[in-house]
């Protein structure tokens, strides 16, 4: 077995690479020979843009290639490709699926999106109706999913749909990769409370997709879709800031700034959203550490529990702080962000989007119990949903 | 650069062997047969950590006769004798060797070394000031303590005054110490200074009351012209003070901690074994989602716990703020834990017989202890800068 590699390996890996690729030149260029050099993503395997190291060591590469001003993959762009469809397609994919889409979706020429959600299917997501039926040597696909973010950039969706109605909803369920731009998906944007439309409907008409384009076998859907999901609660919980980097920043600047706006009663209560702010910032560092020195624990569903309800409250004494601007908002324009910037807009903005943090990526209630059930052992509500077919259950 | 805020193998083992230790040594029935005991703390226990394994002075250098250990390890230890409830008077002692390594008085640090208990002889409300510059600028240490945390405290100031061959003698109340009722040694301030008074000399005498949490008595401390000697005065003697109670209020998280998961774990298991309307009545979303929620307050107490043990281990000059932090939030995550745990027990929960109240007395006042969380937060606010209306 070859030694480990180590911070010096790379960061030599990395000043060779920018000794031969020159940071200001073709921007795609340099981000698909970084890809084939092994310096994307350190901790994927050779040939599939890493080399297999440990990946604490990220950082380093990110950090070198930042500091020579070399461009990045614009990762919060594509943060469903590389937080959810890539360590999918790695675990689940097949050789030639990995071959074919890890390179363009970590240089971001691919955008992703997810297609799993329904009207009729949110926390229980092994209920989803969309119907794959077989069509030949591929499949045609019927249904419609929501809550679809970047759906209308992306080039491919990762798509969770029902291909045995009579069987127990999470025995009758395929993976497969949806093609973006086949006939039949229609992308309609949806606004949302805060007036932008972040997100999308998909609307799936006959869609006729190629066998290659499943996940995993047939009828092993949902194990390939519990992968996506365990990362997307790992990259929303993970982010390290420094201390007052996040929204709690925002209100500490106001209250510094605006002593006219001082109340004893909301002192107090900006020094307690202050201790959580600054708690759950040391349990992220905690978290982050542990994963490096590859111990992850299960914190990572507090951080997401935590994260919200803390969004939440620190925006909404921010409103309150600010009385009569308050009142004001900065406009209920249907942009399209590509991004969610909870720092950038005003206050309001944040406390009603701040709203979505308890719901997306795994409502708090469902995330309670999971932290419950997997985390603590306490038993599972008894159920009556999971032995029957799921054509035979009531909706 | 951030502290690592995990625990080192050498921190898990430590653990293993303290709670194996107690496990043997201190299961609850005997916990609550001292509580209720005449008895301030478990004798036996103590021996047993002081003197046969030498876990009480962990954080004394080796050449002084400790175990040459840090702080960190010390808040590991903490953490299980949280988990017991366990009557010893490990922190108070902890407490006050930071206060002697801050002097380095190496005559006491040896007594504590020995295995002897000493203890500062300050209400155990006493927190770490609001401003350390406020705090050494006073000519008087003793009564910006008194003023600051609580009434009782007015009552405890102490004087000195000078014997006839000049040496200085103690005339005063403190009330409500904690684990000082075997202490040798008592660290009072007085008068600007901070003396150490032998407790088995003439004229001092500990009253034991009757304390919410029987498993850490406190004493009303009185001292009538009792000898006493100078540790030290004016700045260096409120700057010991400062940092033993920093690391007091630090390390108590440590202990707030153990005390929240032992509530925890054993609510769990209470839950997944008691059976109503046919299931197991964790098996109930209205009761698993409370213990998922304090699940998550535990997981960041851990970081905020670790992280504040690291500052005072390694002397970090964000130490205050860190201590500050850990007990405007551990306190009351710790009492949340306490109060969880006594209604999802339902009926037994209430009862003498059952262990929780033994938590839930130590975890309300715990959150009193070395200041309650709204004086921390008014620590952070002048560390913050986060100035009040």
């Amino acid at each position: 077995m070859a030694a480990p590699v180590t911070a010096d390996d790379l960061l030599a890996r990395v000043d060779g690479f920018l000794a031969a690729h020159d940071p200001a030149g073709d921007r795609l260029e340099f981000l698909r020979a970084r890809f084939d050099a092994g310096l994307a993503w350190v901790h994927y395997p050779v040939g599939l843009g890493g080399i297999g190291a440990p990946r604490v060591l990220q950082s380093v590469v990110d950090q070198r290639f930042a500091a020579a001003g070399a461009p990045d993959n614009r990762p919060r762009r594509i943060s469903i490709g590389l937080g959810m469809a890539a360590p999918t397609v790695l675990r689940h994919g097949t050789a030639a699926q990995r071959a074919r889409y890890l390179r363009p979706l970590w240089t971001g020429e691919e955008v992703w999106c997810q297609l799993f959600s329904e009207p009729g299917a949110g926390s229980d997501l092994a209920g989803v109706a969309t119907r794959a039926v077989r069509d030949g040597d591929g499949w045609l696909v019927d249904g419609q999913k929501v809550w679809t973010s970047m759906a209308h950039q992306a080039r491919w969706g990762i798509l969770l749909a029902r291909t045995d109605p009579a069987v127990p909803k999470h025995q009758g369920l395929t993976y497969f990769v949806c093609d973006m731009h086949a006939p039949g998906v229609e992308v309609r944007p949806l606004r949302q409370a805060t007036g932008e439309a972040e997100f999308n409907e998909v609307f799936l008409s006959g869609v006729r997709l190629a066998d290659e384009l499943r996940i995993g076998a047939v009828g092993e859907g949902w194990a390939v879709a519990r992968t996506t999901l365990m990362n997307e609660r790992v990259a929303i919980g993970g982010n390290a800031l420094p201390r007052e980097g996040g929204m709690i920043g925002v209100l500490a600047r106001t209250w510094r700034e605006r002593p006219e706006l001082r109340t004893p009663a909301l002192h107090d209560e900006v020094l307690r959203l202050w201790v959580r702010a600054e708690a759950l910032r040391l349990t992220g560092v905690r978290l982050r550490q542990q994963l490096a020195a590859g111990e992850p624990g299960p914190e990572g569903s507090a951080m997401k529990l935590a994260f919200a309800a803390l969004t939440q409250q620190i925006s909404g004494v921010e409103v309150e702080l600010l009385g009569a601007e308050g009142l004001r908002h900065d406009g209920w324009d249907a942009t399209r962000p590509e991004e969610v910037d909870l720092i950038g807009r005003g206050a309001t903005y944040r406390w009603l989007r701040a709203k979505g943090n308890s719901i997306e990526g795994g409502t708090s209630e469902i995330l309670r119990n999971i932290v419950a059930e997997r985390v603590l052992g306490l038993p599972a509500e008894p159920r009556t949903d999971t032995g029957a077919a799921w054509k035979d259950l009531p909706r | 650069m951030n502290l690592d805020l995990r625990y080192t193998e050498d921190q898990e083992l430590l653990r293993d062997s303290v709670r194996a230790m107690l496990a043997d040594h201190a299961p609850w029935t005997r916990v609550l047969k001292v509580a209720e005991s005449p008895e301030p703390d478990d004798a036996d226990l103590w021996r047993l950590l002081a003197v046969e394994t030498g876990l009480a002075a962990l954080a004394v250098p080796e050449h002084l006769g400790g175990a040459g250990g840090g702080f960190a390890e010390t808040a590991v230890v903490l953490e299980e004798l949280g988990r017991a409830c366990a009557p010893v008077p490990y922190l108070g002692t902890t407490v006050a060797t930071r206060a002697l390594l801050h002097l380095g008085d190496t005559d006491l640090l040896r007594t504590v070394a020995a295995g002897e208990v000493i203890a500062l002889a300050l209400p155990f409300s006493a927190g770490p000031p609001r401003d350390d510059r406020e705090f050494v600028s006073k000519p008087e240490v003793q009564p910006h303590f008194v003023t600051r945390n609580s009434d009782l405290a007015a009552r405890s100031e102490v004087e000195v005054t000078l014997s006839g061959d000049g040496e200085p003698l103690l005339n005063g109340a403190v009330h409500s110490v904690a684990e000082a009722l075997r202490a040798r040694v008592l660290l009072v301030p007085a008068g600007g200074g901070l003396y150490a008074v032998d407790t088995s000399a003439a004229g001092v005498r500990r009253e034991q009351v009757v304390s919410l949490d029987e498993t850490r008595p406190l004493c009303d401390v009185s001292l009538w012209n009792v000898p006493a000697r100078l540790l030290a005065s004016g700045e260096r003697a409120a700057a010991a003070l400062d940092a033993a109670l920093v690391t007091g209020a630090a390390l108590l998280a440590s202990e707030q901690l153990g005390l929240a998961q032992w509530c925890l774990d054993t609510t769990v298991e209470h839950l997944r074994t008691r059976y109503q309307f046919g299931r197991a009545v964790g098996s109930f979303q209205a009761l698993k989602h409370r213990l998922a929620d304090l699940w998550v307050e535990l997981a960041q107490a851990r970081a905020v716990a670790r992280h504040a043990a690291a500052c005072v281990a390694s002397e970090d000059p964000d130490a205050r703020l860190a201590a500050s932090l850990a007990q405007a939030h551990c306190g009351p995550v710790a009492v949340r834990a306490a109060e969880e745990c006594v209604q999802l027990h339902g009926g037994i929960g209430f009862t003498w017989e059952h262990p929780a109240h033994l938590y839930l007395k130590r975890a309300k006042s715990a959150a009193i202890a070395y200041g309650t969380a709204a004086h921390h937060r008014t620590v952070l606010a002048t560390l913050t800068d986060l100035t009040p209306a």
